[in-house]
C-alpha cells in the first residue's frame, strides 16, 4: 500500500492508546504508536519492552497503554524476553496449538540505556539467533528515565548529571557508539536509522519493512527528549528536523548488507544548528569553546563519508 | 515395566526433559550442568522432542527466554549451576513475580569466588527466598523423579510458581547409577499438556505482564505469591501420592531414615544424605539410636512437619553445605532452629558447616558428628553451635 499518512491513520486506529504518562514533546510515543500502526491489522503483537521511560510510563498497575499482548520484566533483556516468546510461538504453531490464521510478530521497543548498554548482549544474542522479531530502540541519547545520565549514546560534549560540564572537564568526553553499523555487522536481513516525528513516511515504511522481513530486524530511532535534551516541547520536530539536516543523524537501511541512505541533504546544515537550540550543548557556544564545535563537525563529517563510502561499496559488490 | 538404566545424573535430568517434551529450552553451559543442554540439543537435533532450543548468550538471557516462552504459553525448562545462577538472579525473582512455572535443572556448585567449579549449595542458598520451590535429589533417581512430578506441582491453579530441582555437581551429576525410568507414554499422561489461563499468544485474549507495581499494590502481589508458596505444600504431597501410585516411590517433605527412635540425629540436603545412610546403618549396628532427616522439599519449607519429626530427639545436628557468612550459622540450620523454636520444640542444636567448594564429606565426618551428638545429648548443652566439618586447622 503506498504510504498516505492520512489513510494510515485513518485506517488503523493506535494500537498505543492515549492516557499514558510520557512526557510532553517526548518523541518516544510516536515511535510506539507509528511502528505499531505498520502492523496489518488483523496480526496481533507480542509486545516486549525494556525498563525506562515508555515502559513506567505505559504500564502502570493496572493500568496499561498497550492493546497488543505486552511482557517486561527488566532493564536488558527485552530481546531475550521476544526471543523466547518467538521460540515458543514457532513450538506451538509446529504442533498445531495455534490456529493456521494466527500470525504474531514480535517487537521488542528499548531506550538506548537499555540497547547500546545494558541490554547489548541481549539483543546481540537475539539478531544473530535469526529470531523472527524486530527490535526497535527510541534512542534519546542518554538514561533520561533515571535522570540524563550519560550512555554509549550520548554524543560528545553532552551536558548529562554523569558528564556535567564542569570547569575542568566540559561535558562528555567520549563521541557516541554507533549501533545501527554494530548490528548491521551482524548480517541480520534488515537494519534502518530513522526517526521519531518529522518523517512519518520513513519510520512507517522502515517499520513494515523491519516487521515483515522475515528473521531479525533492528530499527534505531532517534527520539528526542526534552528535558534531556533542553528544547521546548513544541520544537519535537524542529530538532528532528535538524539531526537529519545537518547529517548528526542519517536516514539510512541495511538491506542484506546493502546499505542504502535514504535521504541526502542538497545542503547539508553546519551541525551548529541542530546543537544551538539545546540546553546540553550550550556550554559549547561559550567563547573560547569553538573548538568543541569544530570538533563536533569533523566527527558529523567524517562518519557522514563513512556512510556514503558504504552505500557505494555495499551496492558495488552486489551488482 | 520400568526400564532399568545406569545414568548420571546429569543424563537423568535430560532424559527426563525428553520424556516431558517442553515446547522451549533456552540455556547456556556452565560445569556441572553443561551436560544437560549437551544431550537435550542433541534430542532436538535427531527430532526425539519438539521442542525450540535457544541457545542463548548468557545465563541472564536463559532465564529472560525462557520467561518469555513460558508467559507465550509455552512450557519452558532451563539448567545450570553456581554463577551461573547467580547472573540469572535478578530474573530468578521476576520469573515467580510473574506466576511462571518455569521449571530448572540446579547442578549445585560453589559460587564464586574464587572460582571453582565443585559441589557446594551456596548457589541454592543465594536465591532461597526468591519464591522458587526448591526440591533436593539424593541420586540420579531422585532427580529424575523430582522433574517427572515438577511441571504437576508447580503448573498448578493454587500455585502457578517456578520450581528447581537441585543435585550435587560432579557428585551426582556425574556418577553413573542404576535408575528406574518412566515409559514415556506414562510420562506423558502423568505430566499431561499444559493449559495456562492466560498467556501472552492468546490473540483473542491479549495480557500485559510485568508492569512498574508501586506501593498502592506490590505488597498484596507478593502476598499472594506468600500464598501460592503454602497452598504448593499439598500439591507437592498430592502429586507425589500419584506419583507413587504409578512407580511405588514413596516421596515426602523429607525422608526419615531411621527417625522414629533415633536418639541422635542429623538434617542434610541432597548426596550427603547417602554417606549419613551408610553411617546410620554402621552406627544401628553398634546399638547407638541415630537417624536422619533427608529434607527434599526446601521451599516451600515444612517447618512444623519438620518439628514434629526431630521433637523426640536428644540432639540434632544440620549439616549445611553453604556458609551464610553471617557470624551465626547456615541457612538451613537457621530454618531448623526456628522450625523447632516455633513449635516449642527444646532439642539441643548444632550447626555443622561442611563440604565448602567439593571438599569430601566421607563417612568418617559424618561419623564424628554423631558422635558430638551423643556428647550434646549427654550433657544437654551446645558450647559452640556454629561449627565446620572437615575444615583444616593447619
Amino acid at each position: 500500500m503506498a504510504y498516505n499518512l492520512k489513510e494510515i491513520i485513518a485506517e488503523k486506529p493506535s494500537r498505543f492508546t492515549s492516557g499514558h504518562r510520557m512526557c510532553a514533546g517526548c518523541g518516544a510515543p510516536p515511535v510506539a504508536r507509528m511502528v505499531l500502526r505498520a502492523l496489518k491489522p488483523e496480526d496481533h503483537a507480542v509486545i516486549s519492552v525494556a525498563t525506562g521511560c515508555m515502559e513506567v510510563s505505559t504500564f502502570i498497575y493496572p493500568y496499561t497503554a498497550w492493546t497488543d499482548s505486552f511482557i517486561h520484566t527488566a532493564f536488558e533483556c527485552a530481546a531475550a524476553n521476544a526471543s523466547g516468546a518467538e521460540a515458543t510461538y514457532k513450538a506451538l504453531k509446529r504442533k498445531g496449538k495455534i490456529s493456521e490464521d494466527q500470525t504474531t510478530k514480535f517487537i521488542a521497543f528499548g531506550g538506548d540505556g537499555g540497547t547500546y548498554d545494558i541490554g547489548l548482549q541481549s539483543l546481540s544474542g537475539a539478531m544473530e539467533r535469526g529470531h523472527d522479531m524486530v527490535y526497535v530502540c527510541y534512542d534519546n541519547g542518554a538514561y533520561m528515565n533515571t535522570g540524563i545520565q550519560r550512555s554509549s549514546a550520548t554524543p560528545r560534549f553532552a551536558d548529562t548529571t554523569t558528564s556535567p560540564a564542569g570547569k575542568v572537564i566540559p561535558g562528555k568526553m567520549q563521541s557516541r557508539k554507533d549501533l545501527s553499523n554494530i548490528i548491521a555487522n551482524h548480517h541480520i536481513p534488515y537494519v534502518a536509522q530513522t526517526i521519531a516525528v518529522n518523517n512519518f513516511k520513513d519510520l512507517y515504511e522502515k517499520s513494515e519493512k523491519a516487521i515483515y522481513t522475515e528473521g531479525p530486524a533492528f530499527l534505531n530511532v532517534l527520539a528526542p527528549c526534552p528535558r534531556g535534551w533542553g528544547y521546548n516541547t513544541e520544537d519535537l520536530m524542529q530538532i528532528n528536523k535538524l539531526a537529519v539536516e545537518t547529517c548528526y543523524w542519517p536516514l539510512y537501511e541495511v538491506i542484506d548488507g546493502k546499505y542504502i541512505v535514504n535521504y541526502k541533504p542538497k545542503n547539508k546544515l553546519p551541525v551548529e544548528e541542530f546543537l544551538k537550540p539545546q540546553k546540553r550543548f550550550k556550554h559549547m557556544f561559550k567563547p573560547g569553546n569553538e573548538w568543541m564545535i569544530e570538533e563536533f563537525q569533523k566527527e558529523v563529517d567524517r562518519r557522514w563519508e563513512e556512510l556514503l563510502n558504504l552505500e557505494e561499496t555495499t551496492n558495488k559488490e552486489q551488482e | 515395566m520400568d526400564i532399568r538404566e545406569r545414568l548420571s545424573g546429569n543424563e537423568a535430568a535430560a532424559i527426563a526433559m525428553k520424556q516431558i517434551n517442553p515446547d522451549v529450552v533456552a540455556a547456556f553451559p556452565i560445569t556441572p550442568s553443561t551436560e544437560i543442554p549437551q544431550y537435550f540439543s542433541t534430542f532436538v537435533s535427531n527430532g526425539d522432542v519438539d521442542t525450540e532450543f535457544v541457545a542463548v548468550e548468557s545465563e541472564h538471557s536463559a532465564m529472560s527466554a525462557t520467561i518469555g516462552a513460558q508467559a507465550a504459553g509455552g512450557r519452558a525448562m532451563t539448567a545450570t549451576s553456581a554463577n551461573g545462577l547467580s547472573l540469572m538472579w535478578e530474573m530468578i525473582y521476576i520469573a515467580s513475580s510473574l506466576r511462571l512455572p518455569i521449571v530448572m535443572s540446579l547442578v549445585n556448585r560453589a559460587v564464586s569466588g574464587p572460582l571453582n567449579i565443585h559441589n557446594d549449595h551456596s548457589d541454592a542458598m543465594g536465591v532461597r527466598d526468591a519464591g522458587w520451590i526448591m526440591l533436593f535429589s539424593e541420586n540420579n533417581q531422585e532427580a529424575y523423579d523430582n522433574l517427572i512430578m515438577a511441571h504437576r506441582i508447580a503448573e498448578n491453579k493454587n500455585v502457578k510458581l517456578p520450581l528447581m530441582v537441585c543435585q550435587d555437581g560432579f557428585i551426582t551429576s556425574h556418577s553413573i547409577e542404576n535408575i528406574e525410568l518412566i515409559e514415556d507414554d506414562k510420562v506423558k499422561e502423568f505430566v499431561g499438556e499444559y493449559k495456562p489461563d492466560e498467556y501472552l499468544l492468546n490473540k483473542e485474549n491479549p495480557i500485559a505482564i510485568g508492569p512498574l507495581d508501586l506501593q498502592a499494590y506490590l505488597f498484596e502481589h507478593k502476598a499472594q505469591q506468600a500464598l501460592a508458596m503454602k497452598n504448593a505444600k499439598k500439591v507437592i504431597l498430592e502429586v507425589a501420592e500419584e506419583f507413587e501410585k504409578m512407580t511405588g516411590r514413596k516421596y515426602s517433605f523429607f525422608e526419615e531414615y531411621k527417625l522414629d527412635d533415633a536418639e541422635i540425629a542429623i538434617v542434610c540436603m541432597n548426596s550427603t544424605a547417602g554417606t549419613t545412610k551408610f553411617v546410620v546403618d554402621s552406627l544401628r549396628e553398634k546399638g547407638i539410636k541415630a537417624g536422619l532427616l533427608k529434607l527434599r522439599v526446601f521451599r516451600p519449607f515444612p517447618a512444623e512437619e519438620i518439628a514434629k519429626a526431630l521433637e523426640h530427639v536428644k540432639a540434632v545436628a544440620v549439616l549445611d553445605k553453604a556458609d551464610s557468612l553471617n557470624a551465626a550459622g547456615g541457612a538451613l540450620f537457621e530454618d531448623v532452629t526456628s522450625a523447632m523454636y516455633v513449635n516449642k520444640k527444646q532439642v539441643p542444636m548444632v550447626n555443622y558447616i561442611y563440604g565448602i567448594g567439593g571438599r569430601d564429606t566421607k563417612a568418617d565426618d559424618i561419623e564424628s558428628v554423631y558422635r558430638d551428638l551423643q556428647e550434646i545429648a549427654n550433657s544437654g548443652n551446645v558450647e559452640n553451635p556454629y561449627r565446620y566439618l572437615g575444615l583444616r586447622r593447619k
